[in-house]
């Protein structure tokens, strides 16, 4: 019962730091700790999420939950009716384990439909995009909306549309691709991967949500941060201000422009540009670590 | 881009602008013939378009012995299509895309969905647009997902 507990609390921990790093601003200024913060916690999380269910079925054994998973696995093994395990207790295991397939699986299929629906992409770049002189290293796709993005792989695609080359001037278009090219570089597409996943497995969980979008705009942020090394933080505020305005454009007056809150806490944050807070993010490190720490001990042992 | 990635453009570019005034489709030698510059084979020439019809992006209709190949959907419905996806408009994350922002109005997005279905060509993979509401200018906000704001790629 006691392992039970630990991960009980476990999930309770993790679910406290989560509502803590969400409304935290300091990760605002360390995009990349705060990164490495929320993957922790979603790894502690879905550790606990499955040893949680397990312990409270093995808690005949009084054993830590990896010796007594190990000890029911091999009284089935012997095709012996593990002693003192209800059918209830057995069920839970079960579901434990479920959870830990559903997890994996759900990820694994999220990557499957990624390489499929980029390789879409790739190959459709190649029939219609163009190359262009202004954007060395670039392809251009010849339509007024302005986009600029990423598309990751091996070989990544840095893609702007002629919209966006009319949106910005020279020295906000060179921020902007630094920007995407940090994205192809720290394959930001697979840390969002697990949170995507999640997000599609268990879209009305308001905490994989919350997880989802703040991982999704330090993501951006720390893709900010590097063109900013690179460019200083004029042009790249000026072209994050451009697409903001592009968006409401045409907007009618009473709609918001899409994620116009977003841009501006980005703009905001370029202009402020506080020093990255060591100590808090040591701690917050700390801490999320001793979280993955807990469940990973208690399978362990 | 591979020198096959190069032909494929190539023959595409020949099935899109030649086409106007031929609907029923191009031979292989016809395509050749276009592509005379680059002095192909006539085999490498139907390899390239068999690749182009096994994936999807030129149909290919028997006449005789011979086939006649058309593109499946124009150009235009193509950049919609890689547009849909860039500004995570499709309905489906998918292709995992990270934006560095995305700023579209509701007029460009339902103009983009309009390219899509003109053509013909299905809409991208996942479910399709459900365009929430046509008459909501913030329509193109996120079929999927429409309280969250940041939801999708932070940029937005």
């Amino acid at each position: 019962m006691t392992y039970a507990l630990h991960f009980g609390l476990a999930v309770l921990a993790c679910w406290l730091t989560a509502q803590v790093l969400a409304r935290s601003t300091w990760t605002w200024r360390s995009p990349r700790v705060a990164i490495l913060c929320w993957q922790a916690v979603g790894l502690a999380a879905g550790l606990a999420a499955m040893g949680l269910p397990m312990a409270l079925g093995l808690a005949g054994y009084d054993l830590p939950t990896g010796s007594a998973l190990w000890a029911l696995a091999g009284e089935l093994r012997r095709g012996a009716w593990p002693a003192g395990v209800t059918a209830l207790q057995f069920g839970l295991v079960g579901l434990g384990c479920g959870i830990g397939v559903v997890l994996f699986t759900t990820t694994l299929r999220s990557l499957h439909s990624a390489v499929r629906a980029q390789r879409r992409h790739r190959d459709l770049l190649t029939l219609v995009a163009r190359q262009d002189p202004t954007v060395p290293g670039a392809l251009v796709l010849d339509h007024p909306s302005a986009a600029a993005y990423c598309l990751p792989g091996v070989r990544p695609r840095v893609v702007v549309s002629a919209g966006t080359l009319d949106l910005l001037d020279q020295a906000e278009l060179a921020a902007v691709l630094t920007h995407e090219r940090a994205h192809a570089q720290e394959r930001h597409d697979l840390v969002l991967l697990p949170f995507t996943a999640l997000r599609r497995a268990l879209p009305w969980l308001r905490w994989v949500r919350d997880a989802h979008e703040r991982v999704t705009l330090l993501v951006e942020m720390r893709a900010d941060d590097k063109a900013r090394e690179r460019h200083a933080e004029a042009p790249l505020a000026g072209a994050l201000r451009r697409f903001a305005a592009a968006g409401e454009r045409l907007t009618p007056a009473g709609t918001l422009g899409l994620g116009d809150h977003d841009l501006e806490l980005r703009v905001h944050r370029l202009l402020e540009s506080g020093r990255p807070p060591r100590l808090v993010g040591a701690a917050a490190l700390a801490v999320t670590t001793t979280l993955v720490a807990l469940p990973v001990s208690l399978f362990l042992s | 881009m591979t020198r096959l990635g190069e032909l494929e453009r190539a023959a595409m570019d020949v099935l899109w602008d030649l086409l106007p005034g031929r609907a029923d489709g191009l031979m292989v030698r016809e395509v050749a013939d276009a592509l005379a510059g680059r002095e192909l084979a006539y085999t490498t020439v139907l390899t390239v378009l068999d690749r182009l019809a096994g994936k999807g992006m030129v149909r290919r209709e028997r006449e005789g012995r011979a086939w006649r190949y058309r593109a499946a959907a124009s150009r235009e419905a193509y950049i919609a299509q890689l547009m849909l996806d860039a500004l995570d408009l499709g309905g489906s994350r998918d292709a995992a895309l990270v934006r560095f922002a995305r700023s579209v109005t509701g007029t460009e997005a339902e103009v983009l969905r309009a390219a899509l279905i003109a053509s013909g060509e299905p809409s991208p993979p996942a479910d399709p647009v459900t365009p929430a509401d046509p008459v909501t200018p913030a329509g193109p906000a996120t079929p999927a997902d429409p309280v969250t704001p940041s939801a999708k790629t932070p940029k937005r």
